[in-house]
């Protein structure tokens, strides 16, 4: 568990690189990489489908923020009304670690789980599915609801950035 | 076949002009295999798209729309999502919606699995060309309405 720890540590640095850097294209290139880090992440916890999908979104993300966002330098003021936002935000902290105490409490320990229905999918997957990849047999075979309506929420993910970003129709 | 002004200098040209081919076959691989080993639809569509949008960094637009255009990736998303809801409306004919009906076939064969492929192939299109569209339309508009 050493290693998922270091990268655990440098995916904390990376974000707060990515608070704190001065200019954009710094905080975008620390944000991929606690990306990467995550991918890393995955792969030791013996995921690779979704090592695959992090390290490929991530790439993706990356282009898009570079590409359109990078001109946008907005000013990011801070002045003014200090000890009322570290005050709110010092109040929003105690409440989440008060009811994460209380959900957090039941959960099995790391690496134990007890869920019986993940030892189903393992041990009747491939007869009932003829898939050598469970995770391929879960989403898209027990689970392909979900799949649809992950699709769904890709379409209209597509739909709502057409609406926000086009030109034609738009008010001076 | 590219304007030489256009796009990123000499050197990214060329070196994309030998990998774009290579990315855009590892990601059928990635969408063909997704049943066998570790990848799927979700994966191998987004490394499709990636190659698209390869060219369009390194020949700029109008290369990249000579291969694929907005019109035609907005009819790929389309197609992908009628693909697979049609193969879970047949399905409700042999038991219920999304139900496996073809036959597992011999596990480790390409040809397996049933359904299973063809919803990642379904998957990959409306992926792949979804995520195109909004990288278009993200980059784009935003670069005409700095000209205009």
């Amino acid at each position: 568990m050493l290693d998922l720890q270091i990268i655990l540590v440098f995916m904390i640095i990376g974000a707060l690189i990515a608070v704190k850097a001065k200019d954009l294209l710094s905080s975008v290139i620390a944000v991929g990489t606690v990306g990467l880090g995550l991918s890393l992440a995955f792969l030791i916890l013996k995921a690779p489908d979704l090592a695959i999908a992090q390290l490929v979104v991530e790439i993706l993300c990356i282009i898009i923020l570079i590409r359109a966002t990078i001109r946008k330098d907005l000013p990011f003021s801070t002045s003014g009304r200090w000890f009322f936002n570290t005050f709110i935000t010092f109040v929003f902290i105690f409440i989440f670690l008060i009811f994460g105490y209380f959900c957090l409490r039941d959960l099995p320990s790391f690496g134990n789980p007890v869920m019986k229905i993940a030892h189903t999918f393992l041990s009747q997957g491939l007869k009932q599915t003829g898939t050598t990849n469970l995770v391929s047999a879960v989403v898209l075979d027990y689970r392909a609801y979900d799949t649809l309506g992950e699709a769904t929420i890709l379409f209209t993910a597509v739909m709502g950035v057409i609406a926000v970003m086009r030109s034609i129709g738009r008010k001076k | 076949m590219e304007d030489p002004k256009k796009g990123m200098s000499l050197i990214v040209k060329t070196i994309t002009r030998l990998t774009v081919g290579l990315i855009l076959l590892f990601g059928i691989y990635i969408v063909s295999h997704g049943h066998i080993s570790p990848g799927g639809g979700f994966a191998g569509g987004v490394i499709i798209a990636l190659s698209f949008i390869h060219i369009m960094l390194a020949f700029g637009k109008e290369t990249a729309f000579k291969k694929l255009n907005q019109n035609i990736a907005s009819c790929f998303e389309s197609i992908g999502a009628i693909i697979f809801i049609t193969l879970g409306i047949i399905g409700i004919g042999s038991g219920y919606f999304l139900y496996n009906f073809m036959q597992k076939g011999e596990p480790f064969k390409l040809f397996s699995a049933g359904l299973i492929p063809l919803y990642n192939i379904a998957i990959s299109f409306k992926v792949g060309s979804g995520l195109f569209i909004i990288f278009i339309i993200m980059v784009l508009l935003k670069i005409s309405k700095k000209e205009g």
